[in-house]
């Protein structure tokens, strides 16, 4: 492990790669604080980018937007209310009190160091259960793979829409639909490509994810006529005062972070329960803990309230990756970017990862930790100055997207059908999105349907097409059992309301 | 009785499954892959059926949340504009060259969605495409096709 994490460090701390975090840190700060726009959009803008460097630094510039979009959204929960995602929700309950009272610079500084520890401590986890994991995770065969996609399809349906699980699924099989277009891997037969040759080698990854959230966040925000860039501007004028944390508070940080850290983690592991859920589990967990007294400074600008949520959600970031890494199987909708990104590197990420790529594997653990590091010198500070950069009238914020969606697009393949197609997906995906049919699940299994018919026909073939490897392998079986709880209990809960 | 819109939404998902289960039937697989365990049509026919089931789901099972959404706030107008544009632009771009095209389109884009600061919006228009493609074109070594620019002998 000694020499992955030095050739770890030999990678993420060549100046390329520590720029690559530096500026996916900044990018990821600026889009996290608006509202909507959230780190898939800020990582499906980067991809066209990526795909310049080489798959380590690719992977390093979307790990920093990841870490900087979500604390960019703790940003304008604080300051101004208006969580910029939906895991910095929380963050809002104790952080916007405390900025009310004088204390905004304070409340961003608990945010900053909780994020710091929250994502320091996930990397440390991460560092030591990826590999064993890994290990592990060779005595998995086709039919367990097949059995856990179904069950993070399943998951990420359950969690990602509260209340729409059906239409959830649905999304799963349009994602699954859409990645089934082109030219079948085995037998290079064409699939649903109506004769239109451009469709051939299938639909791009790139393209959907830029149609289903760059390019219709932006067309969501023209119609419901909102305008994100208010929360910058509003940010631009909030006094912060100072930063600098007493002794007392700092005291109540460390009793919150270990605690809150571990939660969030295991939280971020798990496929589909991702920072949101890691955040209000904390924030529940630490009101528990605490004495009576504290207890009553919840929801008042309590320290407690704030560092809770913070450490849990950048903890369940870390967390997120182990699935990715160790089985080449996301757990959200973002990390399934990630794999859809490094698929496009030609890189497959699995259990074989660490041992045919360690540069990749331990370059990305290694880069977490700095892009934590340049969160809290540069980011904390310049809070006033990104805000100030980013109030710009939504009139020239959205064609800036819809441009650089159109011209990511067209310059990976010069072919204009791909812009019409992408056009053509974002309108249905507006649409969709009206009513509240969720995307995460739809690229997660765009991203999966490839490996998941691989598998199928792998465990299909070896049965001699009977279903029965479904519960021959103790695994195979114990992994659907799971699936089948959670749709029990889905079923149950939409039965019940 | 009043139909919902998400109902709809279902129905026309049930009916694109089905299509897709009679296009997944119609797939050609090689004559020694007809019987085999698994082939080119497997998959699909049975994500097919997975798809008619869950939409077949959502449309029996009774709605206990409102799920309609009030049309006359969404600006409808402005979006439609928008797309109108982006098919312009993708119709242009390859004809016209990056250059033009993707000026005019950042143009009408602000036009369109209100702004009227004219300075901003030449600014933000034709600087911003000529630095963005130096970028391109003159720093990354990425070739993007131009033929106005090409004619006027700007770039080789």
């Amino acid at each position: 492990m000694i020499e992955g994490i030095l050739i770890g460090l030999d990678t993420a701390l060549s100046l390329k790669n520590i720029l690559m975090v530096m500026m996916g840190c900044f990018f990821g700060t600026i889009i996290g604080m608006l509202p909507g726009l959230g780190p898939m959009t800020a990582i499906a803008l980067m991809i066209p980018i990526t795909y310049g460097f080489d798959p380590a630094t690719g992977l390093i510039l979307m790990a920093g937007v990841y870490y900087g979009a979500v604390f960019g959204g703790s940003t304008s929960s604080i300051l101004i209310n208006a969580p910029g995602v939906p895991g910095t929700v929380a963050t809002a309950f104790d952080g916007y009190p405390m900025a009310q009272q004088g204390k905004a610079g304070k409340a961003l500084a608990i945010a900053a160091y909780s994020s710091f520890a929250g994502g320091t401590l996930a990397a440390i986890f991460l560092l030591f259960t990826a590999p064993s994991l890994s290990k592990v995770s060779l005595a998995f065969r086709s039919p367990d793979y097949f059995a856990l996609m179904i069950l993070g399809l399943t998951a990420v349906s359950a969690f990602s829409a509260r209340g729409q699980f059906l239409k959830a699924m649905m999304m799963v099989v349009l994602g699954l639909m859409l990645a089934s277009v082109g030219q079948d891997s085995l037998s290079d037969i064409t699939r649903f490509t109506f004769n239109n040759i451009n469709l051939t080698d299938g639909i791009s990854f790139v393209l959907v994810v830029m149609a289903t959230f760059a390019m219709s966040e932006a067309l969501m925000i023209i119609l419901r006529g909102t305008d994100p860039s208010r929360v910058a501007k509003a940010i631009s004028l909030t006094e912060l005062g100072s930063i600098k944390l007493d002794k007392d508070e700092t005291k109540k940080m460390l009793k919150t972070i270990p605690r809150s850290s571990v939660l969030g983690f295991l939280i971020g592991v798990l496929p589909g329960a991702g920072a949101t859920i890691a955040s209000f589990l904390a924030y529940g967990m630490e009101r528990n803990y605490v004495n009576d007294e504290e207890k009553k400074k919840f929801g008042k600008g309590s320290v407690h309230g704030l560092a809770a949520p913070e450490t849990a959600n950048n903890a369940a970031c870390s967390g997120a990756f182990v699935p990715l890494l160790t089985l080449g199987i996301p757990g959200s909708g973002t990390t399934a970017v990630m794999l859809g990104a490094l698929l496009g590197f030609g890189i497959q990420p699995g259990p074989r990862l660490y041992m045919t790529n360690p540069e990749i594997f331990w370059s990305v653990i290694m880069s977490m930790y700095i892009g934590m590091v340049i969160l809290l010198i540069l980011n904390l500070p310049l809070i006033p100055y990104i805000a100030r950069i980013l109030a710009v009238p939504r009139t020239f914020l959205i064609p800036m997207i819809l441009f650089f969606s159109v011209t990511g697009i067209y310059l990976m393949s010069f072919n204009t059908f791909d812009i019409f197609l992408m056009i053509g997906i974002a309108v249905v995906a507006t649409l969709l999105r009206l009513y509240k049919f969720p995307m995460p699940p739809l690229i997660l299994a765009f991203v999966l349907g490839g490996l998941m018919e691989e598998n199928l026909r792998r465990s299909l073939l070896i049965s001699d097409g009977s279903f029965n490897f479904l519960w021959d392998r103790p695994l195979t079986a114990i992994i659907l059992s799971g699936t089948i709880l959670l749709v029990s209990w889905q079923t149950y809960k939409s039965l019940k309301k | 009785m009043k139909i919902s819109s998400v109902k709809i939404i279902s129905l026309l998902f049930f009916v694109l499954s089905a299509f897709y289960l009679y296009t997944a039937h119609q797939i050609q697989v090689f004559t020694f892959d007809e019987d085999a365990p698994f082939n080119a049509r497997t998959f699909p026919i049975y994500l097919a059926y997975v798809g008619m089931f869950f939409s077949g789901l959502k449309i029996l099972l009774p709605e206990k949340l409102s799920e309609e959404v009030n049309h006359k706030v969404l600006d409808y107008k402005k979006v439609s504009f928008l797309i109108i544009i982006m098919i312009f632009y993708g119709l242009t771009i390859l004809r016209v060259g990056f250059f033009l095209s993707t000026s005019v389109f950042l143009l009408l884009s602000y036009y369109f969605l209100g702004e009227r600061r004219w300075k901003w919006m030449i600014i933000f228009s034709f600087p911003f495409v000529a630095l963005f493609m130096f970028l391109l074109h003159g720093i990354l070594d990425i070739y993007l096709r131009d033929p106005l620019l090409k004619l006027i002998g700007v770039i080789g």
